[in-house]
């Protein structure tokens, strides 16, 4: 394996942390570049959003890209929306070719509920066909049975998770399938309460596999009741946000609430690492740092 | 059956020239059932596309307008079929196909072509199959993920779904905790844990034709 520094840490068991970022909706990384420049060293890998929300912004292999040539590395985010298996399989050729390793593998949202949902969805490969896909291609073969010139590329797979789905029993045996189908690693759904990961991780611990359990920064009580209404997988306990409510500085206080949960989840040694979804705020990614003391 | 529902009769008209000399042609089989190519609708538009100054020549249900042999026969004998120079035909899209290859006279659809579906109940259709050309309901407790995930996922749930429902559409069960369940009454949850194989595209991307008897008429 080449040098992904998320697997050298997942492989060391030390703390992973990964953060997402969004390109932007225009042609200008700058922002993205700047963000990510400033906690390169504190961070493992930036994970790259494959058209978030199934809405049109600059492509992630475009974003991963401009990363590795500042010298971070990236997730790239690849869902098979958008893309039938001839795309999927180019794409991923040219990550490799740009030192791009670490690869998430999801089914994406469906365009009904983007900024342009009158796309044809794609789906040719969900998330369990997309590991195949790219493990196939590790191993110097194409989907229709063709060889690849060399040298074949190498990646670090992952796969996404949601522990707070019903029946939970649904979401593990997707986990059982995407490790046999390549997963190295699972970034969940963003979880706010510590019961729930204590009883996710001891239905999992049997599957050996590393889990970034998702956080993220609540800004407002009105967020977190718009995430439980709207974003599937996402409970936000009622406690967190009568504390939202009555806070003077809720985005301090969400940042606080993050923290916590992080130290508590590395205190507890729950999980492997982090994934920190900051939502369009990726400025507050360094304070959740600094607060956990990570790095 | 092939489930369609009537065209606008603005967007009928427009197709129209005034003073034309119009046959309507229902059908016997799935357009009746939908209650959009039978006797009754046949009578509708006729009389309605003649207060609007057409001249309705002939109206008939045809036997199975999607059979290429029966429609040959009916359109022999058909009354005027000599003066007629557009037809207006309301079964589904295949049926109005079946006029094209028998006639050069203009034909024109009086409905639109929904999907291959089930009747659940009175004016009440759903869709269980696509027609993908490999039924693989066997393994799937005898739900089509194609057709009924929203996403025609053949590999297991993706993480969208909420309290059991789809995350495209609130309205519907989410197929694959569908799937789950039931494969799990059956015990037979195992078959979960199968990772299948991308499904082929090569012979749906392109249009079908079954001969397995001596003619080709496509
Ligand atoms: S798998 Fe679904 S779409 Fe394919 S034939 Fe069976 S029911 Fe129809
Ligand atoms: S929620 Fe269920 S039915 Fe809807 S797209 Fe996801 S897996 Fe398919």
């Amino acid at each position: 394996m080449p040098d992904s520094k998320l697997k050298k840490t997942l492989d060391n068991h030390n703390f992973a942390i990964t953060a997402e970022i969004a390109p932007p909706k225009g042609t200008d990384f700058k922002r993205q570049i700047k963000v990510a420049k400033r906690l390169m060293d504190r961070i493992d890998a930036f994970n790259v959003t494959d058209f978030q929300s199934a809405s049109v912004k600059a492509s992630s292999l475009g974003l991963c890209i401009e990363l590795i040539r500042n010298k971070i590395q990236p997730v790239l985010q690849i869902t098979g929306r958008d893309r039938n298996r001839i795309a999927v399989q180019g794409e991923l050729l040219t990550a490799s070719h740009f030192g791009i390793e670490n690869i998430l593998c999801l089914t994406g949202d469906h365009p009904s509920h983007g900024d342009n949902p009158e796309a044809k969805p794609v789906f040719e490969l969900e998330s369990v066909s997309l590991l195949n896909t790219a493990r196939s291609l590790e191993n110097g073969v194409d989907l229709g049975n063709n060889q690849l010139d060399k040298p074949y590329p190498e990646f670090y797979l992952g796969a996404v998770t949601s522990p707070v789905y019903t029946p939970l029993e649904v979401q593990l045996i997707q986990m059982v399938k995407k490790i046999k189908a390549g997963a190295q690693f699972f970034q969940t759904q963003a979880v706010f309460d510590i019961d729930t990961v204590r009883s996710f991780i001891d239905r999992t611990s049997q599957m050996n596999t590393n889990i970034l359990i998702g956080v993220v920064p609540l800004k407002s009580a009105g967020m977190a009741r718009f995430m439980n209404r709207e974003i599937p997988g996402i409970k936000v306990p009622e406690n967190l946000i009568k504390i939202l409510e009555n806070s003077n500085n809720p985005v301090e206080d969400g940042i606080k609430i993050a923290s916590d949960f992080i130290i508590q989840l590395k205190d507890e040694n729950l999980c492997q690492g982090v994934h920190i979804m900051a939502i369009g705020a990726e400025e507050n990614i360094e304070k959740i740092l600094n607060e956990a003391k990570l790095n | 059956m092939v489930i369609t529902e009537s065209k606008n009769f603005d967007e009928i008209l427009s197709q129209l020239t005034k003073g034309s000399n119009i046959i309507i042609l229902g059908c016997s089989e799935c357009a009746t059932a939908c209650e959009t190519g039978g006797s009754k609708q046949v009578k509708d538009l006729a009389e309605k596309l003649t207060e609007n100054g057409m001249n309705i020549i002939n109206q008939k249900v045809l036997n199975i307008s999607c059979n290429l042999l029966k429609t040959k026969r009916d359109l022999k004998d058909l009354e005027n079929i000599d003066n007629c120079d557009t037809i207006i035909s309301l079964s589904c899209g295949n049926g109005v196909q079946t006029l094209l290859n028998l006639t050069d006279i203009k034909v024109i659809p009086g409905t639109n072509t929904l999907f291959v579906g089930e009747e659940v109940g009175s004016n009440y259709f759903i869709e269980n199959c696509r027609a993908c050309g490999e039924c693989r309901i066997g393994r799937t407790a005898g739900i089509c993920p194609i057709t009924r995930c929203s996403k025609g996922l053949l590999n297991g749930a993706c993480g969208g779904s909420k309290n059991g429902r789809c995350e495209v559409n609130q309205r519907i069960k989410c197929a694959w905790i569908e799937i789950y369940e039931r494969l799990k009454n059956l015990g037979e949850l195992d078959r979960l844990y199968e990772i299948q194989p991308i499904r082929s595209y090569s012979n749906i991307s392109k249009r079908r034709v079954l001969n397995k008897g001596k003619q080709d008429n496509a």
